[in-house]
Parts: structure tokens; C-alpha cells; sequence
């Protein structure tokens, strides 16, 4: 599609030390400003691929390139600082992208405010439902200013009332803020509400097995016909895979 | 908040049709839609979250201070009812009173606060010098992992050792001299203040971590902005040990070691009076020592530890 994509990932492997190979000749472009989902059932190594994207980690094979300006992380618990407040996180990500301390509290609070949480901004973490907790690890994420977000299962913990809110939320900021989004996950139905693609990884060794491209209208909801419909076609593949295990 | 303009057609809904849901027909413009789930999150939110309530100043009255209090006056009048009845040798069991009125002397004569200030300020001193010495070494230990295997088990062995242990040594390398009080003293708090510090270290989840290095956080930040504050808990429990050693062996050293240019301290009170066959004084000196040891984990550590715990929601409100 486009002519330099956000990521792209090349024959990418990874093993950790003499263990089994958990990523083998991994593929995939990603076009800036495109919403992914990265779907598979356990020991896909989808959190793996996700911290190679990021940097935490080095692949055994194979090259990864990310573009300008590197990528941000939302984890499955939002990981925030325990001792600071919500603007304080959000500060603190501010803080060491170098942005001057005079600037920060309103910056913070504008951040705070595209997640619709500044009235909490004084609030300590443990005052906060997980809901907010991933709004302001969120918050924090889009502080770094990266032009990628990468999001790892950061609704898994969340009850579905909730779960579905953060979808609108995260859909509406990813449209309002044009990032790219890599959202790895093992919610079928997540993964078709959200992705413009959905990329379906196997299991041991992870490799890609299957890809969806998807109608992103905005209105989509997990509930949508559309989605379910996609969300059959995905789960009878999955299970397909799964089941090559059991031999 | 923007007005919720998407209310007012919604509100006074038919009560004619009771099976319909409350959703509008028409579906919503983007800017609507997102006042809409502005509402739906902020009510979720309000619904997700209790409100903390603070205790009240009796309540803390009756349920933190009032125990210990009743407990010290009831183990007092146990101690006088059992002199009143038994009667025994005043110079081998002295009564509350006969301790209360060895203190008033000791006061009179000035030697009271001359102990009580030298000890505390001898105290004081030497454990902020094992906090300046201690946080930056247990922050390497913690940080460095060669050095910590190295020098993990020795530091670790020191907190066994009795400093009390080194006053010999300390007398023969600085003779009888402030040195040797607080050299005692060091090697007292400064071990346990490094373990406390790499126990905190060690117990902080380690996404903190991670999200240190996706922030973009270098060495010196990370271990600045991100590893001292999670390791607060472990840091602050360490400290108060590292307190509590410093005035165990600050007691020892100044009994072991008098006379010289080592000024006056409770620890010399303890020893003089033992010397003078003087119960009471001894017994006097040994709750004062007592006393301020208690006062000084009630006045600086236990509201430095509440605060922070409840900081954290590590404390659950009404408990302690």
C-alpha cells in the first residue's frame, strides 16, 4: 500500500536460549497509521513478537524496523508508578521525553482529558477502577508522542461493560490521533470490534497462519453482525491450529 | 464538561411503549457520540470507585493509643500492688515510685540531661551518616548484579554479627574516643539500611521496570526516578532497623567504653550507677533508654511509614 510502512517485520525468529523456538520466519508489514490486531491462543509468542517491536527484547533472526521516533507500550496491568497520581504518571512520561517542567501539569491534564479522567488526576492508582488505570496508562502512552502504540492484551483484565467503553475510547482516540496501533490480544471478538486487520498467529513455534482486512467504519461495535460474522471465520481457523497441537 | 445536548429530546421518554429501550432512533453525530460515552465512562467511573474515608482524630485516640497506654498504667500497678503486698528487699526490688524519684534525681543533679542529650545526639548523627553511607552503597548493590552476589551474603552476615562485636577492635583502633561510638554505630545501622534497600529493590514489580525502559528512562533516571521510589517500602523498614541497631549499639559502646574523651551518655549513666550498687538508677536509666528508643519510632518512622503506605493503598484505613 504505502511506500515505507511503520514496522516491518522480516523473517523474524526468536528462542530463548535452548528452549523451543517461539517465533519462526515472521512477516508483516504495517502501514502508518494502521489499527492491527494480533490475535493467538497462548504461547503464540504474540507478547514476544510485541516486545521485539518495542525493543525490549532482540530477535534470534531476522530484522525488525520500526519508524521515526520509536513506539510506546501499554501492558496487560497498567504498570503505573504506585507512588505518583494519575498526573504524575502522565508527568513522568513527559519528564523523560524531555519536555520542560514548566510545561507539564497542563500538558498532562490535556492528556488526562482525551481520556476523560481530569477529575482524577490527583487520584492515586489504587483510588482508580482498572478501567481509569488503563485510561491514564493510556494517557501515559500517548505522552511519549511515538507515532506507534504498541498494546499488550491492556483490556484482559477488564469486565465487559468496561472492556467495550475502552474500545470506543481507544478507537476514537486512535482515529482523532492517526497513530499506528499494534494491539495483540487473545479475544477473538476484540480483535474483529477493533482491527482494521487482524494477523492470526499459531501456536509453537508463532507464525502467521492468516490475515483479515476489515471494514473500519466508525459505529462498529462487538456486537455488530458484521464483526460476528468475522469473528466465526477467525475462531474456526484458530481452533484448527489449536488443534494440530494435540497430536 | 461540554452540555449534554443529546439528553433533552431523550429525557421525558414515552412511557407508553415499555418495551423499547431507551436508545434514540437516530443515530447520533460524531460529536454527540462522544459527549455520549464521555457520560457513560464518567458514570462508570463514579460507580468503580469508593471514596476513602479518613479516620477520625478519637477514632485514632481510642483504637492506636489508648490500648498501649492502658496496658503500660495496668503493668505499673501490677508492679506497686506487688511490691505493697510481697515487700521485698528495697535495694534488690525497688517500687515505681522509688524508680520514679532516681529519675527526679537524676534530673536535679543535671546529669539526666547531659545523658539523654549526649546519647540522643550521638544517635541522631551517627545514624544520618549511616544513611548517607548506606543508600548509596545498597543502591550500587542493588543495581550492580556481580556486586551484589559478591557482597550480598557478606552484608547480609554483618546484620548477624552483634556491632557491640566491634568495640574492642574500635578501642584499639581510635581508643576511648567519639570515633569508636560511632564507628560502633555504623557498623550497626549501615548493614541493615543496604539490606533494606535491596530487599525493596527486589520485591518492585518488574513492569516498572520495563515501563522505565519504554519511557525512554536512562541508568541514572531509572534508578532516580523510577527503583528508589518503588523500593520505598523495603528502604523505609530497612531505615527503621538500621535505627533501632544504632541505638542497641550506641547503648553497648557507651557501657563498654568510658572514660577517656567519650562524653557522658545514658550508656555511662547505666554503667556509673551499676558501679554505685544503685538499683533504682539502673532500672531508671534502663525505661529511659526504653522510652526514647519507643518515641523515636512513634514520632519519625511510624507517620513516615503511614504516609507513604497509605500513599501506596497499602494500608487499609481503620486498620492500626
Amino acid at each position: 500500500m504505502t511506500a515505507t510502512p511503520a514496522i516491518r517485520i522480516e523473517r523474524v525468529g526468536k528462542r530463548f536460549g535452548t528452549g523451543p523456538v517461539v517465533l519462526d520466519d515472521v512477516n508483516l508489514d504495517i502501514a502508518a497509521g494502521e489499527f492491527v490486531c494480533v490475535l493467538g491462543a497462548s504461547g503464540c509468542g504474540k507478547s514476544t513478537l510485541l516486545d521485539l517491536i518495542a525493543g525490549l527484547d532482540r530477535p534470534s533472526s531476522g530484522a525488525i524496523t520500526t519508524a521515526e521516533g520509536g513506539a510506546a507500550v501499554m501492558f496487560q496491568e497498567s504498570a503505573l508508578m504506585p507512588w505518583l497520581t494519575a498526573a504524575g504518571n502522565v508527568e513522568l512520561a513527559l519528564r523523560l521525553r524531555g519536555i520542560p517542567r514548566a510545561d507539564r501539569p497542563r500538558k498532562a491534564l490535556e492528556l488526562l482529558d482525551v481520556v476523560n479522567l481530569t477529575d482524577a488526576a490527583a487520584k492515586r492508582p489504587h483510588e482508580l477502577s482498572g478501567g481509569m488505570r488503563q485510561r491514564v496508562a493510556l494517557a501515559r502512552a500517548l505522552a511519549q508522542d511515538r507515532p506507534v502504540l504498541l498494546m499488550d492484551e491492556p483490556f484482559a483484565a477488564l469486565d465487559a461493560i468496561t472492556r467495550d467503553l475502552l474500545h470506543e475510547e481507544l478507537e476514537r482516540v486512535w482515529r482523532a490521533t492517526g497513530r499506528t496501533i499494534v494491539f495483540v490480544t487473545h479475544n477473538v471478538r476484540e480483535a474483529a470490534r477493533l482491527g482494521e486487520r487482524v494477523v492470526l498467529l499459531s501456536s509453537r513455534p508463532g507464525r502467521v497462519v492468516g490475515e483479515w482486512r476489515m471494514d473500519a467504519a466508525p459505529g462498529r461495535r462487538i456486537e455488530s453482525p458484521e464483526v460476528a460474522a468475522v469473528a466465526i471465520e477467525i475462531t474456526e481457523r484458530l481452533r484448527k491450529e489449536i488443534r494440530k497441537n494435540a497430536a | 464538561m461540554r452540555p449534554n445536548t443529546d439528553k433533552q429530546p431523550a429525557t421525558p421518554a414515552t412511557p407508553a411503549t415499555p418495551a423499547t429501550p431507551a436508545t434514540p432512533a437516530t443515530p447520533a453525530t460524531p460529536a454527540t457520540d462522544h459527549d455520549d460515552l464521555r457520560s457513560v465512562e464518567a458514570g462508570l467511573d463514579r460507580l468503580q470507585t469508593i471514596g476513602t474515608d479518613r479516620v477520625r482524630p478519637w477514632q485514632r485516640f481510642t483504637t492506636s493509643v489508648l490500648p498501649p497506654v492502658l496496658c503500660v498504667v495496668a503493668l505499673i500497678a501490677i508492679w506497686q500492688i506487688w511490691i505493697v503486698i510481697v515487700q521485698p528487699r528495697p535495694d534488690l526490688a525497688p517500687g515505681p515510685l522509688t524508680v520514679l524519684g532516681a529519675i527526679g534525681d537524676a534530673w536535679e543533679s543535671g546529669k539526666l540531661q547531659q545523658a539523654v542529650g549526649t546519647s540522643l545526639a550521638r544517635g541522631i548523627l551517627g545514624f544520618l551518616i549511616a544513611v548517607v553511607i548506606g543508600t548509596p552503597l545498597g543502591m550500587l548493590l542493588a543495581e550492580v548484579r556481580p556486586l551484589r552476589r559478591a557482597l550480598g551474603p557478606l552484608i547480609s552476615g554483618l546484620q548477624v554479627l552483634p556491632s557491640v562485636a566491634w568495640v574492642p577492635a574500635a578501642i584499639l583502633w581510635f581508643g576511648l574516643s567519639d570515633a569508636t561510638v560511632y564507628f560502633v554505630v555504623l557498623m550497626g545501622a549501615v548493614p541493615s539500611i543496604i539490606n533494606g534497600l535491596i530487599a525493596g529493590v527486589s520485591q518492585m514489580p518488574p513492569q516498572l521496570r520495563q515501563v522505565g525502559t519504554v519511557l525512554g528512562a536512562g541508568r541514572v533516571q531509572m534508578a532516580i526516578l523510577i527503583v528508589l521510589p518503588a523500593a520505598l517500602p523495603g528502604y523505609v523498614a530497612g531505615l527503621k532497623q538500621g535505627w533501632a541497631f544504632s541505638w542497641r549499639s550506641l547503648m553497648a559502646a557507651e557501657i563498654i567504653a568510658t572514660g577517656g574523651s567519650i562524653g557522658f551518655g545514658l550508656g555511662s549513666l547505666l554503667d556509673q550507677s551499676r558501679q554505685l550498687a544503685d538499683l533504682p538508677s539502673v532500672l531508671a536509666t534502663i525505661l529511659l533508654i526504653l522510652a526514647i528508643g519507643i518515641l523515636v519510632e512513634l514520632l519519625a518512622f511510624a507517620p513516615l511509614e503511614r504516609r507513604m503506605l497509605r500513599g501506596r493503598g497499602l494500608l487499609v484505613v481503620g486498620t492500626r
